[in-house]
């Protein structure tokens, strides 16, 4: 017993030393999201391409989504975009697209140009919506399940990588929940 | 590459921000500058939305501004952003059952060390004052002590 | 050629390194005496090689060789040539370089005065401190090696970090390193009594000095961080709880607790395994620091750019070092336990114990608020910040009571000290501590708050009662100005110097956002601020837009402060240079921030009441520092022992 006292430094920094170990495994900036395993924020704006539409959360309802956040000035979402037409191509869902923060001219144009795999777009000029799903820098992208849950998020663009290993196989898995 | 997507938002975190100062009723300033000081940027993480110049710690300076006019309370507004955006955006971490060893760690600490305190000092009392030496052992004591003084 | 002769110094004082641990530890073994000697002149050649290394890479920065990866990433020929010089340790790898340096620097100062040591403490001191030399000169040659060479050279630098081109820079980091290193001495020191089973007072005598020798360069580093932070960041903000501040308070708070246990070690002859496990832990947390610093496992300002596998290398360095010694610990400590000298309430060892006590929780809260984020992560509980608002909350009750601690230490006397004596003695000073605290925000400043007494009083209270005992001993007959006494008098002084500012500074400081058109005012805490637009201005190697803000109180003009806003083009990056008018009250400092519509500019001012007094504080520490580790009483027993030691080594060795 008195000699615990002698060795208890040494356990102490040895937990210290594991946790420290582990910290070197993680990105500390990345940040999970808040909203996973809680139903899609609610919202309504116009849609893209028709202004007179509204785009509600309703619409990511009934069916396994892909919320897809993106704007035709971020760089990334270019350099990600041919995955999400491959991905819009390859899965069993539905995906939407929502353009933040944007001038409806230039988004239109981008989509022509690069090619649009969104069913709809939602058209976020001021950034609200991206504000109630937790968007801290486009691109970004979701996927809700057919409650309306959402399940995943990614931050930053989709690579080769997670589209195979994470969202493929997700998207497959909510496909089959609920049948 | 995500790490070169943060890299490029973060360049706008290497210069501080206070672009437009809020239009807030007096009074009302030092709560809303308290507040931000408190709340974290997602983007760039090392500052508070107070210090951060990117463009969503403007957006979230605008929602405590608007929310702070629309009556709402400290803990009200907070709890808005960690709904979106999580715990991570609270310096100050609420008492929960993530955070109760983080809250409760340095009291219970300090306790611990008072009780170390205390037996020390209870061995005093225990081992009773020694019966008090004769003179000649007085004498024989301050001799050995300026010797080794 | 030149970065090459460095490097190739570089390695020769890694191979030396290994000489001057190993050889002297195996002499000590089998009795080699010629071996042990090894030690001294080993660590005199490693030195004398790093400085060669730093020489040629400080050159190859002042010839702006960009060949040299390291320095065409930190530094540029449009640069002037002292942060050329400065960005030597602008980032990780030129730092590390730095780092072994103070700890060669550390270790020949060790060996030379180590003289009058006997000679078996003296050769393990510096062959542990050449192990752990040789861990920082593996790490640094294996995963940081400042001198790595690209070909083709490009012509231009990308140029030092914009936020690192302040005089802070210069300074700063050598002076945080000597103290980070220096704990490395006393942590040798604790496993020498470890491996020997010797903790008596003679060894806290030779171990004291240095203690606070790198004490006092910790605590300048620290205060000149926080000075800069101020300058630099444009936050008016002294202190930000960020990881890195983090990581150079927790040793600071364990070296002070050394320093007090050091004490009752050395005058009572207890506590020897507490104060053997502090002089480990101290430099513990140094190493713990820089692995926190260096690895990217948490988010702060001034981070390294991060790579694994330093982290990787900088966490084995750390179980190695701090594993290994805590074994030891942990295998020897139980035979240094004298357990069973009662510790009394009212005695200079009791208020120590106390003082012991609060710093080391003080310093666990912030270790556990630092990591806390990590371990939360670990255990899958989610993401967590843990900011100032939280260590505000816990540290100020832990350290309030360490002033008030402070206060008694002149008056208490080790063993036992009658209640009567201590209130016939300090009854003065309170009421006096009082009485100034309501005064001093009162006339100072106009205006005072509970808080603010709370915190003034603490101050004065540690001032006050310092100065009865200066008072005291000046007029006493026998061993008035003990320099370790007066020493120790003023670094209370100053830590109630500094809690003055931090209570005034916190308190009353206030900070006002404007946006201002030229010839508009604004005003904060009864000054005007007047704003008169904004020229541009060329640096050397940046563009800056200069605002004038002209200060008034009332129809008198105080001040024309300049703050800028300044964009360094090799990096796009833009800094503020904040103005500031200085004076021993109050600073008022104007940051500059966004061009606005209509020729406006968006300003930050800044009321910031008794600022100085906290950096004043801290240097007043520095020099307490100073005057104890420089007590010519350590040299005086040193001579002595070397007599005592020379004529007990005689009895059973033969003369060499």
């Amino acid at each position: 017993m008195a000699r615990l006292r002698f060795i208890l430094p040494t356990l102490v920094i040895l937990v210290l030393i594991g946790f420290l170990g582990f910290g070197l495994t993680r990105d500390p900036s990345v940040i999970p999201s808040a909203l996973i395993g809680k139903p899609a924020p609610e919202f309504a704006v116009p849609r893209l391409h028709l202004p007179d539409q509204l785009f509600t959360q309703a619409e990511l309802k009934g069916g396994v989504s892909v919320f897809n956040v993106w704007a035709s000035w971020c760089v990334a979402c270019r350099a990600e975009h041919p995955l999400v037409e491959e991905l819009a191509a390859r899965a069993q869902a539905r995906v939407y697209g929502l353009n933040y923060k944007d001038e409806r001219a230039n988004a239109l144009g981008w989509l022509a140009r690069y090619g649009d795999p969104f069913a709809k777009t939602a058209y976020d000029f001021s950034g609200e919506v991206g504000f109630e799903w937790g968007v801290a820098a486009v691109p970004e992208t979701f996927v809700t399940d057919r409650n309306g849950i959402v399940r995943f998020k990614q931050v930053g663009p989709i690579d080769r990588q997670t589209l195979e290993q994470k969202i493929l196989p997700l998207l497959a898995r909510l496909a089959g929940e609920g049948q | 590459m995500r790490r070169a997507v943060l890299f490029f938002w973060m360049l706008a975190c290497l210069s501080s921000a206070f672009a437009q100062p809020p239009d807030l009723p007096a009074g009302q300033e030092a709560r809303y500058q308290a507040l931000i000081a408190q709340l974290r940027c997602v983007i760039c993480q090392n500052r508070s939305i107070a210090e951060s110049d990117a463009p969503l710690a403007e957006d979230m300076r605008t929602l405590v501004a608007s929310q702070i006019k629309s009556g709402q309370s400290d803990a009200q507004i907070k709890d808005y952003l960690v709904q979106r955006y999580g715990e991570f955006v609270l310096y100050k971490p609420r008492f929960n059952a993530t955070t109760w060893l983080l809250w409760t760690g340095p009291p219970a600490l300090l306790l611990l060390g008072i009780f170390v305190i205390f037996l020390l000092w209870r061995r005093v009392r225990t081992r009773a004052e020694p019966p008090p030496p004769d003179s000649d052992e007085i004498a024989r004591l301050l001799k050995e002590d300026n010797r080794t003084e | 050629m030149i970065p090459e002769l460095g490097h190739f110094a570089l390695v020769l004082a890694l191979c030396l390194s290994l000489v001057q641990s190993l050889l002297p530890l195996a002499g000590l073994r089998t009795g080699k005496d010629h071996w042990m000697a090894v030690a001294a002149p080993a660590a005199a050649g490693q030195f004398l090689f790093l400085v060669v290394a730093f020489v040629a890479l400080g050159w190859a920065f002042y010839s702006n060789d960009f060949s040299v990866a390291y320095v065409a990433a930190n530094s540029n020929a449009g640069l002037p040539w002292y942060y050329r010089l400065a960005a030597i340790w602008g980032s990780h790898e030129g730092s590390m370089l730095l780092w072994v340096l103070m700890l060669a620097v550390w270790t020949v100062a060790v060996a030379a005065y180590s003289r009058s040591l006997p000679r078996d403490v003296a050769t393990c001191v510096v062959s542990m401190m050449g192990l752990i030399s040789f861990g920082f000169l593996l790490f640094t040659w294996l995963t940081s090696n400042p001198f790595g060479r690209q070909f083709p050279a490009p012509e231009h630098g990308q140029d030092l970090n914009p936020l690192l081109q302040d005089p802070g820079l210069i300074i700063h980091p050598p002076m945080l390193y000597m103290g980070y290193v220096g704990f490395s001495v006393a942590f040798a020191f604790a496993l020498t009594a470890l491996i020997t089973g010797r903790v008596d007072s003679a060894w806290t005598r030779w171990t004291r000095p240095w203690t606070t020798g790198a004490w006092l360069f910790l605590t300048f580093g620290i205060t000149l961080g926080s000075w800069w932070a101020y300058n630099e960041l444009g936050w008016g903000g002294w202190w930000f709880w960020d990881p890195v501040e983090n990581a150079s308070f927790m040793p600071w708070l364990v070296g002070t607790a050394l320093i007090h246990s050091l004490a009752v070690t050395e005058k009572r002859g207890i506590f020897q395994s507490w104060t053997v496990l502090l002089a480990i832990s101290a430099f513990a947390l140094s190493i713990l620091g820089t692995f926190l610093v260096r690895s990217g496992v948490l988010i702060s300002v001034h981070a390294f750019a991060t790579d694994p596998s330093r982290g990787i290398f900088v966490l084995a360095l750390f179980t190695a070092v701090v594993g290994g010694s805590l074994l030891l610990y942990a295998w020897r400590a139980p035979r240094l336990a004298r357990g069973g000298e009662p510790v009394h309430a009212l005695s200079r060892e009791g208020l120590l114990l106390m003082n012991n006590i609060f710093l080391v929780v003080a310093a666990a809260a912030v270790l556990l608020g630092t990591l806390y984020p990590l371990v939360a992560d670990a255990l899958g509980l989610g993401r967590i910040s843990v900011g100032a608002p939280y260590f505000n909350l816990v540290f100020v009750p832990l350290t309030a009571p360490l002033l008030l601690l402070a206060g008694f230490a002149g008056s208490m006397a080790w063993k036992r000290t009658r209640w009567r004596t201590i209130v016939q003695r300090l009854w003065v000073p309170a009421v006096v501590a009082v009485a100034i605290a309501v005064l001093l925000p009162l006339v100072a400043l106009g205006t005072t708050s509970v808080a603010a007494f709370a915190g003034c009083v603490l101050g004065t209270w540690a001032i006050c009662a310092s100065a009865e005992e200066l008072w005291r001993r000046s007029r006493g007959s026998r061993m008035m100005w003990s320099r370790g006494v007066v020493g120790m008098t003023m670094a209370h002084i100053g830590a109630g110097v500094l809690v003055i500012g931090i209570s005034l500074v916190t308190a009353f400081g206030s900070e006002h956002d404007v946006s201002l058109q030229p010839g508009e005012n604004a005003s904060l805490a009864g000054y005007d601020f007047h704003f008169q637009g904004v020229k541009d201005q060329t640096g050397p190697n940046y563009e800056a837009r200069v605002a004038t803000v002209d200060v008034y109180r009332g129809e008198q003009q105080l001040a024309t402060l300049y703050p800028e806003k300044r964009h360094y083009p090799v990096r796009g990056s833009v800094m503020t240079e904040s103005g500031i008018d200085v004076g021993v009250f109050r600073d008022l400092y104007v940051s500059l921030g966004e061009p606005l519509p209509d020729n406006a500019w968006s300003l930050r001012l800044y009321y910031r009441p008794f600022v100085r007094w906290i950096w004043a504080g801290g240097l007043f520490m520095v020099l307490g520092g100073f005057l104890a580790a420089t007590d010519p009483r350590y040299r005086r027993l040193r001579h002595r022992e070397k007599k005592f030691a020379a004529t007990s080594e005689r009895g059973h060795t033969a003369p060499a």
